[in-house]
């Protein structure tokens, strides 16, 4: 199939970037979206132009390193998944893609596609950990029992990769169903409660300070979430926020 | 909001059922009307929780544009191509659009009946009352403002029903009442309150605009 590419480029993140136009022909319909841009990249580098730059790793749709914002959304047009596992054949011969990056002030430019997204990492610092004795005298991991319906929903939770479509998706750029994801998948289980409340309010006070938007309850982030994260995970850290914030002893 | 918001729509309850009064417009109708408004602007615990709702719809409307100043400054890059109809409803993105729509419509409808009740020259009932009956009666059936303000009444009533469309069930989520068991019945009383609740608003001044001749 041929392609009209409308890709965002920018040098850096303190230049202004655009949109350029790009025409790629004979794509297979079995390629993958990422491939198709390995595909035009060659193109350029052949043509002595610059290439595209994006983030991707392991093309399996659990790394969380792909993003794009593909024709208005997150991942693309197909629910449920990752740029990487999305193909061209969910495209048309002769159709135009707008292509672009994450937009968030707390996901600064890098360069044409890629993003910075440090502050998720940064979150994840400020309690997003258990912290657990491994001087030897670790438990087994069954000596906690744990009920199963607890289990399958951290495990739920923890399927969340990191991506950033969230944030991408929502009209307030924010970072909550990422926050919340990662709150819930170690409150719900015994070895995190521990850490619980110091956890939620250092995570969310985290969240504020990197420039995220606030939630409206919108709920684009779970739509677009190519984990399908629930909004049940912001309305639990919210309870949790709420009862920390009321009954934390600091 | 979200509190702020629960208490509002109980407000919007209580008001109805005070203006749903006025659809009687006999003489008698109209003179319990005034004995009711007198009672609303009189009566001390009532006056207690006026104030509470005044600070109540300032810090609502506070907090909304505050809330909306920082959400645009989390983007100031917007994207080219944008479909976020494909993952949610225009009235979930357009609750600050809605909410000045409501906040003009506030500061009319307070203007002409609100202000007219308390430092107005309006006259007296056979009662002895104000008769604010009269006062309604006559905005509404004043010709062609009276069809102007009519319209904007039912105009400001839609957005009142997107605004509750998405905002009712939105609190109890901000609260973290979330389960999959109770979902359904607060989203389905949400949408059930966001159009009977306004349409019987709207209902009351095309009555009485109707009811002219």
């Amino acid at each position: 199939m041929d392609l009209k590419l409308k890709i965002w480029r920018q040098a850096n993140q303190n230049t202004k970037g655009e949109l350029k136009d790009y025409a790629i022909k004979n794509v297979s319909a079995d390629s993958s979206f990422l491939e198709m841009m390995d595909q035009l990249n060659e193109e350029l580098i052949e043509k002595n132009e610059e290439p595209v730059v994006f983030d991707h790793d392991c093309r399996e749709g659990i790394c969380g390193m792909c993003s794009l914002h593909i024709n208005g959304e997150p991942h693309g047009p197909q629910n449920a998944t990752t740029t990487c596992q999305l193909h061209m054949r969910s495209f048309k011969d002769g159709d135009t893609i707008f292509i672009e990056p994450w937009r968030s002030r707390a996901f600064p430019v890098i360069k044409d596609l890629s993003v910075d997204r440090g502050a998720f990492d940064r979150i994840i610092e400020s309690g997003g950990y258990v912290s657990v004795n491994t001087s030897g005298n670790t438990l087994d991991a069954n000596a906690l029992p744990v009920p199963k319906a607890n289990a399958d929903e951290a495990f739920n939770s923890a399927t969340c990769i990191g991506c950033g479509a969230c944030v991408a998706a929502c009209p307030n750029a924010s970072a909550m169903l990422f926050v919340s994801a990662k709150v819930s998948q170690l409150s719900l289980l015994p070895q995190g409660k521990v850490e619980a409340k110091e956890r939620v309010l250092n995570m969310v006070n985290q969240m504020d300070l990197e420039g995220f938007g606030n939630c409206s309850n919108v709920g684009a982030c779970t739509e677009e979430c190519p984990k399908e994260i629930s909004l049940e995970n912001i309305a639990r850290m919210n309870r949790e926020y709420l009862g920390a914030s009321l009954a934390s002893s600091k | 909001m979200a509190i702020t918001g629960l208490f509002l729509i109980s407000f919007l309850i209580v008001h109805l059922l005070g203006n749903l009064q006025l659809l009687d417009l006999s003489i008698e109708g109209q003179e319990k009307f005034n004995a009711y408004a007198k009672f609303m602007t009189s009566f001390p615990l009532i006056k207690i929780v006026s104030y509470f709702l005044y600070a109540s719809i300032l810090f609502h409307a506070v907090d909304g544009i505050v809330l909306v100043m920082q959400n645009r400054k989390a983007r100031p890059e917007r994207y080219k191509s944008w479909k976020p109809n494909n993952n949610s409803i225009w009235a979930s993105r357009n609750m600050g659009l809605l909410g000045t729509i409501i906040l003009a419509f506030i500061i009319m409808h307070m203007g002409q009946f609100w202000y007219q009740m308390h430092w107005g020259e309006i006259g007296v009932d056979a009662q002895g009352n104000k008769d604010l009956a009269t006062v309604v009666i006559k905005t509404y059936q004043d010709g062609t403002a009276g069809m102007i303000i009519v319209a904007l009444y039912v105009i400001s009533m839609a957005a009142i029903g997107f605004h509750l469309w998405h905002g009712f069930a939105s609190a109890f989520q901000t609260f973290g009442l979330n389960h999959k068991r109770y979902n359904p019945i607060i989203e389905k009383l949400g949408y059930g309150i966001s159009v009977l609740i306004p349409l019987a608003y709207a209902f009351i001044p095309v009555f009485i605009l109707m009811a002219k001749n």
